[in-house]
Protein backbone atom coordinates (compact mmCIF):
# COMPACT_ATOMS: atom_id res chain seq x y z
CA UNK A 1 0.00 0.00 0.00
CA UNK A 2 1.69 3.14 -0.91
CA UNK A 3 1.81 5.78 1.86
CA UNK A 4 0.05 9.27 1.72
CA UNK A 5 2.94 11.07 0.58
CA UNK A 6 3.81 8.70 -2.27
CA UNK A 7 0.48 9.43 -3.92
CA UNK A 8 0.35 13.29 -3.69
CA UNK A 9 3.81 13.02 -5.08
CA UNK A 10 2.61 10.82 -8.16
CA UNK A 11 -0.76 13.39 -8.30
CA UNK A 12 1.94 15.96 -8.46
CA UNK A 13 3.48 14.63 -11.37
CA UNK A 14 0.95 13.65 -13.22
CA UNK A 15 -0.58 16.77 -13.28
CA UNK A 16 2.49 18.67 -14.65
CA UNK A 17 2.68 16.08 -17.42
CA UNK A 18 -0.52 16.85 -18.35
CA UNK A 19 0.24 20.35 -18.30
CA UNK A 20 2.92 20.00 -20.81
CA UNK A 21 0.76 17.84 -23.15
CA UNK A 22 -1.84 20.06 -23.47
CA UNK A 23 0.53 23.15 -23.70
CA UNK A 24 1.86 20.81 -26.92
CA UNK A 25 -1.83 20.38 -28.16
CA UNK A 26 -2.15 24.02 -28.54
CA UNK A 27 1.01 24.58 -30.32
CA UNK A 28 0.29 21.90 -32.33
CA UNK A 29 -3.66 23.35 -33.29
CA UNK A 30 -1.88 26.95 -34.40
CA UNK A 31 0.62 25.11 -36.79
CA UNK A 32 -1.96 22.96 -38.15
CA UNK A 33 -4.20 25.32 -38.79
CA UNK A 34 -1.41 27.10 -40.88
CA UNK A 35 0.04 23.51 -42.43
CA UNK A 36 -3.65 23.04 -43.67
CA UNK A 37 -4.13 26.66 -44.89
CA UNK A 38 -1.15 26.33 -47.06
CA UNK A 39 -2.29 22.84 -47.82
CA UNK A 40 -5.79 23.92 -49.30
CA UNK A 41 -4.14 26.83 -51.39
CA UNK A 42 -1.37 24.51 -53.27
CA UNK A 43 -4.12 21.45 -53.85
CA UNK A 44 -5.55 23.26 -56.51
CA UNK A 45 -2.77 24.38 -58.29
CA UNK A 46 -1.10 20.58 -57.69
CA UNK A 47 -4.30 18.68 -59.83
CA UNK A 48 -4.61 21.39 -62.14
CA UNK A 49 -0.93 20.92 -63.71
CA UNK A 50 -0.68 17.16 -63.02
CA UNK A 51 -4.03 17.56 -65.19
CA UNK A 52 -2.36 20.02 -68.17
CA UNK A 53 0.57 17.91 -68.06
CA UNK A 54 -1.28 14.50 -68.61
CA UNK A 55 -3.57 16.11 -70.88
CA UNK A 56 -0.33 17.24 -73.15
CA UNK A 57 1.47 13.85 -73.23
CA UNK A 58 -1.16 12.12 -75.14
CA UNK A 59 0.50 13.79 -77.85
CA UNK A 60 4.43 13.67 -76.87
CA UNK A 61 7.04 11.34 -77.97
CA UNK A 62 9.13 10.20 -74.98
CA UNK A 63 11.90 11.11 -76.67
CA UNK A 64 11.05 14.83 -76.52
CA UNK A 65 12.25 15.08 -72.51
CA UNK A 66 14.17 12.55 -70.36
CA UNK A 67 11.88 12.61 -67.90
CA UNK A 68 9.03 11.17 -70.22
CA UNK A 69 11.06 8.09 -70.84
CA UNK A 70 10.02 5.11 -69.59
CA UNK A 71 12.61 2.40 -69.08
CA UNK A 72 11.99 -1.02 -68.19
CA UNK A 73 12.05 -1.19 -64.04
CA UNK A 74 15.38 -2.59 -62.67
CA UNK A 75 16.50 0.13 -60.20
CA UNK A 76 13.76 1.50 -57.86
CA UNK A 77 13.90 4.91 -55.81
CA UNK A 78 11.91 5.01 -52.63
CA UNK A 79 12.05 7.99 -50.68
CA UNK A 80 10.19 7.96 -47.28
CA UNK A 81 8.94 11.01 -45.79
CA UNK A 82 8.14 11.15 -41.99
CA UNK A 83 8.26 13.76 -39.35
CA UNK A 84 11.92 15.17 -37.42
CA UNK A 85 9.72 15.00 -34.21
CA UNK A 86 8.26 12.39 -32.27
CA UNK A 87 4.88 12.40 -29.81
CA UNK A 88 2.68 12.70 -32.52
CA UNK A 89 0.92 9.22 -32.25
CA UNK A 90 1.18 6.64 -35.11
CA UNK A 91 2.08 8.92 -37.87
CA UNK A 92 5.76 7.94 -38.36
CA UNK A 93 5.28 4.31 -37.64
CA UNK A 94 2.62 3.74 -39.51
CA UNK A 95 4.73 5.21 -42.65
CA UNK A 96 7.33 3.54 -41.12
CA UNK A 97 5.77 -0.13 -41.13
CA UNK A 98 4.37 0.53 -44.71
CA UNK A 99 6.66 1.89 -46.91
CA UNK A 100 9.04 -1.82 -45.47
CA UNK A 101 6.86 -3.74 -46.24
CA UNK A 102 6.67 -2.04 -49.53
CA UNK A 103 10.56 -2.27 -49.84
CA UNK A 104 10.85 -5.81 -48.92
CA UNK A 105 8.27 -6.56 -51.30
CA UNK A 106 10.00 -4.57 -54.07
CA UNK A 107 13.39 -6.75 -53.12
CA UNK A 108 11.79 -10.23 -53.08
CA UNK A 109 10.54 -9.29 -57.04
CA UNK A 110 14.41 -9.09 -57.61
CA UNK A 111 14.19 -5.09 -58.13
CA UNK A 112 16.94 -2.76 -56.87
CA UNK A 113 15.99 -1.03 -54.09
CA UNK A 114 17.41 2.40 -52.94
CA UNK A 115 16.54 4.21 -50.39
CA UNK A 116 15.71 7.52 -49.33
CA UNK A 117 14.55 9.74 -46.45
CA UNK A 118 13.46 12.87 -45.04
CA UNK A 119 12.96 13.31 -41.76
CA UNK A 120 15.00 12.79 -39.00
CA UNK A 121 12.40 9.64 -37.53
CA UNK A 122 12.84 7.96 -41.57
CA UNK A 123 16.67 8.62 -40.81
CA UNK A 124 16.84 6.93 -37.39
CA UNK A 125 14.79 4.03 -38.35
CA UNK A 126 16.56 3.11 -41.31
CA UNK A 127 19.51 3.14 -39.78
CA UNK A 128 18.93 1.26 -36.67
CA UNK A 129 17.66 -1.57 -39.18
CA UNK A 130 20.95 -0.96 -41.17
CA UNK A 131 19.29 -0.41 -44.08
CA UNK A 132 21.76 1.83 -46.41
CA UNK A 133 20.26 5.19 -47.48
CA UNK A 134 21.26 6.91 -50.57
CA UNK A 135 20.44 10.22 -49.30
CA UNK A 136 18.94 11.81 -46.74
CA UNK A 137 17.13 15.17 -45.71
CA UNK A 138 16.67 16.60 -42.10
CA UNK A 139 15.46 19.75 -40.64
CA UNK A 140 12.98 20.75 -43.37
CA UNK A 141 9.85 19.81 -41.30
CA UNK A 142 8.28 22.53 -39.63
CA UNK A 143 9.69 25.31 -41.90
CA UNK A 144 8.66 23.97 -45.25
CA UNK A 145 10.03 26.03 -48.29
CA UNK A 146 9.16 25.93 -51.74
CA UNK A 147 12.95 26.03 -51.88
CA UNK A 148 13.20 22.21 -49.64
CA UNK A 149 10.98 20.97 -53.07
CA UNK A 150 13.40 22.62 -55.39
CA UNK A 151 16.41 20.43 -53.55
CA UNK A 152 15.17 17.23 -53.53
CA UNK A 153 12.85 17.47 -57.09
CA UNK A 154 16.54 18.27 -58.42
CA UNK A 155 18.40 15.29 -56.91
CA UNK A 156 15.25 13.11 -57.90
CA UNK A 157 15.33 14.49 -61.39
CA UNK A 158 19.55 14.12 -62.10
CA UNK A 159 19.07 10.53 -60.63
CA UNK A 160 16.31 9.60 -63.16
CA UNK A 161 18.18 11.51 -66.23
CA UNK A 162 21.33 10.08 -65.52
CA UNK A 163 19.54 6.61 -65.73
CA UNK A 164 20.04 5.54 -62.04
CA UNK A 165 17.11 5.01 -61.36
CA UNK A 166 14.55 3.74 -63.79
CA UNK A 167 11.43 4.73 -60.85
CA UNK A 168 11.08 6.85 -57.67
CA UNK A 169 8.43 6.45 -55.33
CA UNK A 170 7.32 8.64 -52.67
CA UNK A 171 5.88 7.19 -49.82
CA UNK A 172 4.20 9.62 -47.19
CA UNK A 173 0.94 10.74 -45.22
CA UNK A 174 -1.62 12.09 -47.11
CA UNK A 175 -4.27 14.48 -45.21
CA UNK A 176 -7.56 13.31 -45.17
CA UNK A 177 -9.18 15.00 -42.01
CA UNK A 178 -8.60 15.90 -38.49
CA UNK A 179 -8.52 12.45 -37.31
CA UNK A 180 -7.50 10.55 -40.12
CA UNK A 181 -4.09 10.30 -42.12
CA UNK A 182 -4.03 8.25 -44.75
CA UNK A 183 -0.11 6.35 -45.92
CA UNK A 184 0.05 6.81 -49.79
CA UNK A 185 2.60 5.49 -51.54
CA UNK A 186 2.58 7.22 -54.89
CA UNK A 187 5.12 7.26 -57.73
CA UNK A 188 6.69 10.45 -59.00
CA UNK A 189 8.35 9.30 -61.83
CA UNK A 190 7.95 8.14 -64.77
CA UNK A 191 4.51 10.12 -64.31
CA UNK A 192 1.80 7.70 -64.04
CA UNK A 193 -0.75 9.28 -66.50
CA UNK A 194 2.07 10.10 -69.15
CA UNK A 195 2.90 6.79 -69.39
CA UNK A 196 -0.30 5.34 -70.10
CA UNK A 197 -0.80 8.44 -72.64
CA UNK A 198 2.34 8.28 -74.17
CA UNK A 199 2.34 6.83 -77.53
CA UNK A 200 -1.77 6.99 -77.69
CA UNK A 201 -2.97 8.88 -81.08
CA UNK A 202 -3.13 12.62 -80.03
CA UNK A 203 -7.26 13.50 -79.27
CA UNK A 204 -5.80 17.05 -79.88
CA UNK A 205 -3.01 19.07 -82.22
CA UNK A 206 -1.72 21.01 -79.80
CA UNK A 207 0.03 24.17 -80.69
CA UNK A 208 2.67 24.84 -78.56
CA UNK A 209 4.29 28.21 -78.00
CA UNK A 210 7.52 29.12 -78.12
CA UNK A 211 7.98 25.46 -78.51
CA UNK A 212 7.36 21.73 -77.87
CA UNK A 213 10.72 20.74 -75.96
CA UNK A 214 10.02 24.46 -74.41
CA UNK A 215 7.04 23.61 -73.06
CA UNK A 216 8.07 20.45 -71.54
CA UNK A 217 11.28 21.99 -70.51
CA UNK A 218 9.57 24.21 -68.24
CA UNK A 219 6.57 22.00 -67.04
CA UNK A 220 8.25 18.59 -66.49
CA UNK A 221 10.62 19.36 -63.91
CA UNK A 222 7.75 22.28 -62.16
CA UNK A 223 5.78 19.57 -62.31
CA UNK A 224 8.23 17.45 -60.16
CA UNK A 225 8.82 20.25 -57.62
CA UNK A 226 5.22 20.83 -57.28
CA UNK A 227 3.93 17.40 -56.57
CA UNK A 228 7.21 17.19 -53.75
CA UNK A 229 6.16 20.29 -52.22
CA UNK A 230 2.43 18.87 -52.24
CA UNK A 231 3.50 16.18 -50.72
CA UNK A 232 5.83 17.77 -47.94
CA UNK A 233 2.89 19.94 -46.95
CA UNK A 234 0.25 17.41 -46.95
CA UNK A 235 3.02 15.65 -44.36
CA UNK A 236 2.92 18.65 -42.54
CA UNK A 237 -0.52 18.87 -41.84
CA UNK A 238 -1.13 14.93 -41.05
CA UNK A 239 1.62 15.37 -38.34
CA UNK A 240 0.23 18.03 -36.70
CA UNK A 241 -3.29 16.64 -36.64
CA UNK A 242 -1.73 13.46 -35.59
CA UNK A 243 0.04 15.18 -32.58
CA UNK A 244 -2.91 17.14 -31.82
CA UNK A 245 -4.89 14.11 -31.16
CA UNK A 246 -2.09 12.37 -29.73
CA UNK A 247 -1.53 15.02 -27.02
CA UNK A 248 -5.36 15.40 -26.70
CA UNK A 249 -5.51 11.49 -25.47
CA UNK A 250 -2.22 12.01 -23.65
CA UNK A 251 -4.11 14.90 -21.41
CA UNK A 252 -6.98 12.47 -21.12
CA UNK A 253 -5.66 9.93 -19.95
CA UNK A 254 -3.16 12.12 -17.48
CA UNK A 255 -6.69 13.56 -16.46
CA UNK A 256 -8.07 10.07 -15.96
CA UNK A 257 -5.47 8.73 -13.69
CA UNK A 258 -5.07 12.43 -11.57
CA UNK A 259 -8.65 11.22 -11.06
CA UNK A 260 -8.38 7.16 -9.91
CA UNK A 261 -5.06 8.42 -7.81
CA UNK A 262 -6.96 11.42 -5.68
CA UNK A 263 -9.49 8.49 -4.73
CA UNK A 264 -7.16 6.30 -3.82
CA UNK A 265 -5.39 8.96 -2.31
CA UNK A 266 -8.33 10.09 -0.10
CA UNK A 267 -9.44 6.44 0.62
CA UNK A 268 -5.79 5.91 2.25
CA UNK A 269 -6.56 9.47 4.17
CA UNK A 270 -9.72 8.28 5.53
CA UNK A 271 -8.19 4.62 6.23
CA UNK A 272 -5.15 6.57 8.16
CA UNK A 273 -7.77 8.88 10.34
CA UNK A 274 -9.97 5.60 11.15
CA UNK A 275 -7.19 3.83 12.42
CA UNK A 276 -5.79 6.61 14.53
CA UNK A 277 -8.98 7.15 16.30
CA UNK A 278 -9.42 3.44 16.42
CA UNK A 279 -5.92 4.15 18.31
CA UNK A 280 -7.19 6.58 20.84
CA UNK A 281 -10.75 4.56 21.82
CA UNK A 282 -8.58 1.93 22.39
CA UNK A 283 -6.38 3.83 24.74
CA UNK A 284 -8.88 5.60 26.37
CA UNK A 285 -11.17 1.48 26.93
CA UNK A 286 -7.48 0.14 28.13
CA UNK A 287 -7.46 3.56 30.73
CA UNK A 288 -10.85 2.97 31.98
CA UNK A 289 -9.94 -1.01 32.81
CA UNK B 1 -22.89 27.64 -71.55
CA UNK B 2 -22.42 27.63 -74.80
CA UNK B 3 -20.00 30.91 -75.91
CA UNK B 4 -18.67 31.27 -73.14
CA UNK B 5 -15.20 30.10 -71.82
CA UNK B 6 -14.36 29.06 -68.41
CA UNK B 7 -11.38 30.95 -67.06
CA UNK B 8 -9.54 29.89 -64.35
CA UNK B 9 -6.31 31.41 -62.91
CA UNK B 10 -4.57 29.42 -60.36
CA UNK B 11 -1.33 30.18 -57.84
CA UNK B 12 0.88 27.87 -55.69
CA UNK B 13 -1.68 30.37 -53.30
CA UNK B 14 -4.93 29.38 -54.10
CA UNK B 15 -7.59 29.34 -56.76
CA UNK B 16 -7.63 33.52 -58.07
CA UNK B 17 -10.26 33.64 -60.25
CA UNK B 18 -12.84 30.97 -61.70
CA UNK B 19 -15.65 32.47 -64.28
CA UNK B 20 -17.40 32.08 -67.53
CA UNK B 21 -15.59 35.09 -69.35
CA UNK B 22 -16.55 36.39 -73.39
CA UNK B 23 -13.03 36.96 -74.31
CA UNK B 24 -9.65 36.46 -72.64
CA UNK B 25 -6.73 38.68 -73.64
CA UNK B 26 -3.16 37.71 -72.31
CA UNK B 27 0.42 38.07 -72.61
CA UNK B 28 2.03 34.86 -74.22
CA UNK B 29 5.87 34.67 -74.56
CA UNK B 30 5.89 35.27 -78.20
CA UNK B 31 3.41 37.64 -77.69
CA UNK B 32 0.13 38.98 -76.73
CA UNK B 33 -2.71 36.73 -77.88
CA UNK B 34 -6.37 36.80 -77.47
CA UNK B 35 -8.80 33.94 -76.76
CA UNK B 36 -12.75 33.76 -78.08
CA UNK B 37 -15.16 30.64 -77.46
CA UNK B 38 -13.66 27.69 -79.81
CA UNK B 39 -9.97 28.62 -79.72
CA UNK B 40 -8.00 25.48 -80.78
CA UNK B 41 -6.02 23.54 -78.20
CA UNK B 42 -2.56 25.69 -77.56
CA UNK B 43 -0.39 25.67 -74.65
CA UNK B 44 2.62 28.62 -73.83
CA UNK B 45 4.24 30.05 -71.45
CA UNK B 46 3.48 33.36 -69.77
CA UNK B 47 5.75 36.22 -69.63
CA UNK B 48 5.22 38.90 -66.56
CA UNK B 49 2.34 40.87 -67.70
CA UNK B 50 -1.95 41.68 -67.83
CA UNK B 51 -4.44 39.71 -68.27
CA UNK B 52 -7.35 41.16 -69.33
CA UNK B 53 -11.01 38.99 -69.55
CA UNK B 54 -14.14 40.30 -70.80
CA UNK B 55 -17.80 39.45 -69.05
CA UNK B 56 -21.07 40.67 -69.52
CA UNK B 57 -21.08 41.24 -65.96
CA UNK B 58 -17.94 41.63 -64.56
CA UNK B 59 -14.80 42.49 -66.54
CA UNK B 60 -11.08 42.16 -64.84
CA UNK B 61 -7.72 42.84 -65.28
CA UNK B 62 -4.93 41.16 -63.85
CA UNK B 63 -1.40 41.15 -63.09
CA UNK B 64 -0.14 37.69 -63.86
CA UNK B 65 3.64 36.38 -63.14
CA UNK B 66 5.77 34.52 -65.17
CA UNK B 67 3.02 30.99 -65.56
CA UNK B 68 1.42 28.70 -68.24
CA UNK B 69 -1.79 28.96 -70.34
CA UNK B 70 -3.39 25.89 -71.06
CA UNK B 71 -6.67 26.65 -73.84
CA UNK B 72 -9.11 24.13 -74.98
CA UNK B 73 -12.40 25.19 -76.84
CA UNK B 74 -13.92 26.07 -73.95
CA UNK B 75 -11.28 26.47 -71.49
CA UNK B 76 -8.52 28.69 -70.41
CA UNK B 77 -6.38 27.52 -67.68
CA UNK B 78 -4.07 29.82 -66.52
CA UNK B 79 -0.92 28.30 -63.79
CA UNK B 80 1.01 31.15 -62.92
CA UNK B 81 3.74 31.84 -60.18
CA UNK B 82 1.42 34.59 -58.91
CA UNK B 83 -1.39 36.51 -60.13
CA UNK B 84 -3.32 39.48 -58.65
CA UNK B 85 -6.72 41.50 -59.37
CA UNK B 86 -5.49 45.14 -60.61
CA UNK B 87 -8.06 47.16 -57.80
CA UNK B 88 -5.45 44.62 -55.22
CA UNK B 89 -2.29 45.46 -56.33
CA UNK B 90 -0.17 47.28 -53.41
CA UNK B 91 1.41 49.86 -55.78
CA UNK B 92 3.34 50.96 -52.69
CA UNK B 93 5.18 47.44 -52.39
CA UNK B 94 5.76 47.73 -56.40
CA UNK B 95 7.43 51.12 -56.24
CA UNK B 96 9.80 50.02 -53.72
CA UNK B 97 10.72 47.20 -55.88
CA UNK B 98 11.03 50.02 -58.72
CA UNK B 99 13.23 51.57 -56.68
CA UNK B 100 15.39 48.54 -55.15
CA UNK B 101 15.83 47.54 -59.20
CA UNK B 102 16.69 50.67 -60.20
CA UNK B 103 19.03 51.23 -57.49
CA UNK B 104 20.55 47.62 -58.14
CA UNK B 105 20.74 48.53 -61.85
CA UNK B 106 22.98 51.39 -60.95
CA UNK B 107 25.26 49.66 -58.78
CA UNK B 108 26.33 46.25 -60.68
CA UNK B 109 27.64 46.18 -63.69
CA UNK B 110 27.03 42.94 -64.46
CA UNK B 111 26.42 40.67 -61.84
CA UNK B 112 22.62 40.06 -61.77
CA UNK B 113 21.98 42.47 -64.52
CA UNK B 114 19.28 39.96 -66.05
CA UNK B 115 17.73 39.29 -62.44
CA UNK B 116 17.47 43.15 -61.83
CA UNK B 117 16.24 43.85 -64.74
CA UNK B 118 13.30 41.48 -65.00
CA UNK B 119 11.73 42.80 -61.54
CA UNK B 120 12.48 46.44 -62.50
CA UNK B 121 10.12 45.49 -65.73
CA UNK B 122 7.84 43.52 -63.44
CA UNK B 123 7.22 46.04 -61.03
CA UNK B 124 7.10 48.63 -63.59
CA UNK B 125 3.89 46.91 -65.33
CA UNK B 126 2.65 45.80 -61.97
CA UNK B 127 2.31 49.74 -61.64
CA UNK B 128 1.10 50.56 -64.68
CA UNK B 129 -1.61 47.79 -64.50
CA UNK B 130 -3.04 48.71 -61.19
CA UNK B 131 -3.76 51.88 -62.60
CA UNK B 132 -5.89 50.55 -65.78
CA UNK B 133 -9.55 50.17 -65.88
CA UNK B 134 -11.85 48.75 -67.97
CA UNK B 135 -13.40 51.06 -70.43
CA UNK B 136 -16.89 50.49 -69.97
Amino acid sequence: MPTLRDIKRRIKAVHSTSKITKAMKMVAASKFRKAQQRMFELRPYADRMSAVLSSLAGSAESEIHPLLAVRPRKNVDIIVLTSDRGLCGAFNSNILRVASKHISHLRKEGFEVNVSAIGRKAVDYFKRRNVPLKKSWVGISGRISYANAQEIATDIIERYTNEATDEIILAYNEFKSVAAQKVVVTRLLPLASIEAAVGTLPVFNFIYEPSKENIFNNLLPKNVEIQLFRALLESQASEEAARMSAMENATKAANDMINSLTLQFNKARQASITKELMDIVGGVEALKG
Amino acid sequence: MENKILLEIVTPHGLIYSEEVDEVTANGSEGEFCVLPGHVPYVTTLKAGMLMCKTGKEPAIFFVNWGYADIGADKVLILADSAEKSEEIDVERAKEAMKRAEERLRKCEECDFHRAEASLERAATRIQISQMRIPK
